[in-house]
């Protein structure tokens, strides 16, 4: 028998395939992973201690800045939670604006992750295909919010901007439409290559049990058998108007979490497209609220369904302008802490994969 | 005095033709990926890589400071060096090889797994764990399918009965181009070749989402270049050799169009094949190294030697 050393090899933070600064360092006997121990913090920003010296308001744009590819869910996550704790009453426009840019949101940011991850299994293509898609998205968010990425586009008690007068909404619909030939062509060109299916199908298992223990959310979770979104498990805004599906999979490995978000990318276009249709065409975008926002006095915990999982957020508010304590549940984070335990054994190809599938933001990992 | 200028010709037309098979990469794959392509520098961005490779002969020359310092410079050459031999055993035209050796085809197969070594050796002189682990799968892979590669070649050669590159074509002047006998000698040999070239999906030793960028990690400027160069300068001589073993070499497809010039067909036929693996690039995905040798062993090499088989069959009973 010979005798092999083990390697250290450390991955990241500057790494093509990590995503950010995300960083791992594993123990390798050959391309074997032994060993797998995440360093996170490269992008700790301190959010939640600098948000207690700010008002609500001011904190919108921190939220833009944790899971940068879906800005508008972020935003959300936290306008409503303040909502709920000051029992608010939307208008129903905005309610409407907000579902059309969550979607669109969540659309461009599945889009990001598709084309990312075939660019980490070595495909580079499908990443420019997705890009041109995503890039119309964030045209029409510009025209809406004025910004592409960072939106801070949520206020408490509505939204920021009316939809611009010049047909946006037509240009929604067009999208839309269009989005849908974009969709078959992404599955004609990817999900059903030989090598695709090869280096996903039965890669990066694990059971129902392990997801729920370990808290995964999102298309983790869903990919081994728990129809859990929380917009039908605790429905906010005005999910309960239309009418979608929250696919699951029960084979818990690569290739069911890699149909699931493509399967998402059809629920949200439907839902976009459902809302686009109801769309009031007058009233209000904002509700009457005092100049400066004074929640009472209390705490509360709402959750909504991010593109990772279950964002939520927690306030504590001791009926200050400032919250007294304020924590996000952050769905990239919790869902990492599976990551150790998925690698070894799997190579190196594999823990690439295995990492994208997970689809994680640094911003949000490390708030 | 004829040869030393044959071969100065012959090197400048090489490396005249590396700038422009990358111009051609690069602008294909920007068409495929939907994007324009190069198109700054120049008219329709023709100066392009002539830009790049003057900012990367301007590079500093990085050694790391634990490398291996002698092996890390000479590894590029012995990449590179091969690449640029092969050339002398290609028929370019009826009476255009550099070198009309009797083992053509044994002396390409030789030759060319020498570039391996260069690989391996700059791997491991780099002093990284990244380049390490190119070296070691580009040692794997390479190994793995050159075994293929011979095999579907053997095909070519009991059908031709001769190992001379010459004699291979002309042998297809007087039947029909072994591509039609040999289809399956043909696909084993394209894939291990874009195998053998570390082309996508074998793009295994420079995986660049996985490996950061293989054995090639450390390198920079012009030493980077010549890697660059050796992979470029492969590629056209694989594709003069399929043109020469399958596709009739410098033979035009129908003798009524034999007024062209032979080099002109063997061009056409070599650069369709030295660029097949942009367009295979633009269309998938990374085999995982497992896959990739099982492929090798379990598929390829089987095959070829059923090949093998059935081409000595045929050759012995027709």
């Amino acid at each position: 028998m010979i005798r092999t050393e083990e390697m250290l090899l450390n991955v990241g933070p500057q790494h093509p395939s990590t995503h950010g600064v995300f960083r791992v360092i594993v123990k390798i006997d050959g391309e074997t992973i032994v060993e797998a121990t995440p360093v996170i913090g490269y992008l700790h920003r301190g959010t939640e201690k600098l948000a207690e010296d700010l008002t609500y308001t001011q904190i919108i744009p921190y939220t833009d800045r944790m899971d940068y590819l879906s800005a508008m869910i972020g935003n959300y996550a936290l306008v409503h939670a303040v909502e709920t704790l000051m029992g608010l009453e939307i208008p129903e426009r905005a309610e409407y604006l907000r579902v059309i840019a969550m979607e669109l949101n969540r659309i461009a940011s599945h889009l990001v992750w598709f084309g990312t991850y075939l660019l980490d299994i070595g495909a580079l293509t499908p990443f420019l295909y997705a890009f041109r898609e995503r890039e119309k998205i964030l045209r029409l968010f510009a025209e809406l919010s004025g910004a592409r990425l960072t939106y801070s586009y949520m206020r408490i008690g509505g939204v920021k901007w009316d939809v611009p007068d010049d047909g946006w909404l037509g240009r929604v619909r067009r999208f839309i439409d269009d989005f849908k030939g974009a969709l078959e062509e992404f599955h004609t060109l990817v999900t059903g290559n030989e090598i695709v299916q090869a280096r996903l199908k039965g890669v990066g298992k694990y059971d129902q049990e392990t997801a729920i223990a370990y808290g995964l959310t999102g298309v983790n979770l869903r990919s081994t058998g728990v129809a859990y979104d929380v917009r039908k498990a605790k429905p906010y805004s005005i999910y309960d108007r239309f009418d979608f599906e929250v696919p699951v999979r029960t084979e818990g490995d690569l290739w069911a979490r890699y149909l699931l978000r493509m399967a998402e990318l059809e629920q949200s276009r439907r839902i976009v497209e459902q809302a686009v249709a109801q769309f009031p065409s007058g009233g209000e975008i904002m509700a009457k609220l005092p100049k400066l926002i004074r929640p009472p006095a209390g705490e509360v915990y709402t959750s909504v369904e991010s593109p990772r999982g279950e964002l939520g957020v927690y306030i504590l508010s001791e009926g200050k302008p400032q919250p007294y304590r304020i924590h996000f549940r952050r769905p990239s984070f919790v869902n990492l802490q599976l990551l150790p335990k998925l690698l070894v054994g799997e190579n190196i190809a594999n823990m690439i994969a295995i990492l994208g599938s997970i689809d994680i933001v640094l911003g949000e990992v490390d708030a | 005095m004829k040869v030393i200028l044959e071969v100065i010709i012959f090197t400048i037309l090489v490396l005249g033709y590396a700038p422009f098979a990358i111009y051609v990469h690069r602008k294909l794959l920007g068409w495929m990926q939907g994007r324009v392509g190069p198109n700054r520098a120049g008219p329709y961005g023709l100066l392009q890589t002539i830009a790049d490779t003057l900012k990367v002969l301007q590079k500093e020359e990085i050694i790391p400071a634990n490398a291996d310092t002698a092996l890390f410079r000479i590894a590029p050459i012995i990449a590179f060096a091969p690449a640029f031999i092969v050339f002398a055993v290609i028929p370019f035209a009826p009476s255009l090889t550099f070198a009309d050796l009797g083992v053509g085809l044994l002396f390409y197969v030789a030759v060319a797994s020498i570039s391996t070594i260069g690989v391996i050796a700059g791997g491991y002189a780099s002093n990284n764990k990244w380049s390490l682990i190119g070296a070691m799968r580009a040692a794997a892979q390479m190994i793995s399918y050159e075994i293929p590669l011979v095999l579907a070649a053997l095909g070519v050669v009991l059908l031709a009965g001769s190992l001379n590159l010459n004699t291979i074509v002309e042998a297809q002047s007087r039947s029909v181009w072994f591509v039609i006998p040999q289809i399956l000698g043909f696909v084993i040999f394209l894939i291990a070749a874009i195998a053998e070239l570390n082309r996508t999906p074998f793009d295994l030793t420079e995986a660049e989402s996985e490996l950061v960028a293989g054995y090639q990690t450390e390198y920079s400027g012009v030493r980077f270049a010549f890697f660059m160069l050796a992979e470029y300068v492969y590629l056209l001589a694989m594709g003069g050799l399929i043109a020469t073993l399958y596709f009739g070499g410098w033979l035009p497809p129908h003798p009524a169009l034999a007024f062209i010039p032979g080099i002109v067909w063997f061009l056409l036929k070599a650069l369709i094949f030295a660029f097949l693996p942009f367009w295979l690039q633009a269309t998938f995905p990374r085999a995982r190294v497992d896959q990739l040798m099982t492929f090798a062993w379990k598929w390829l090499i089987p095959l070829a030697m059923v090949n093998l088989v059935l081409t000595a069959m045929a050759k012995a009973w027709i």
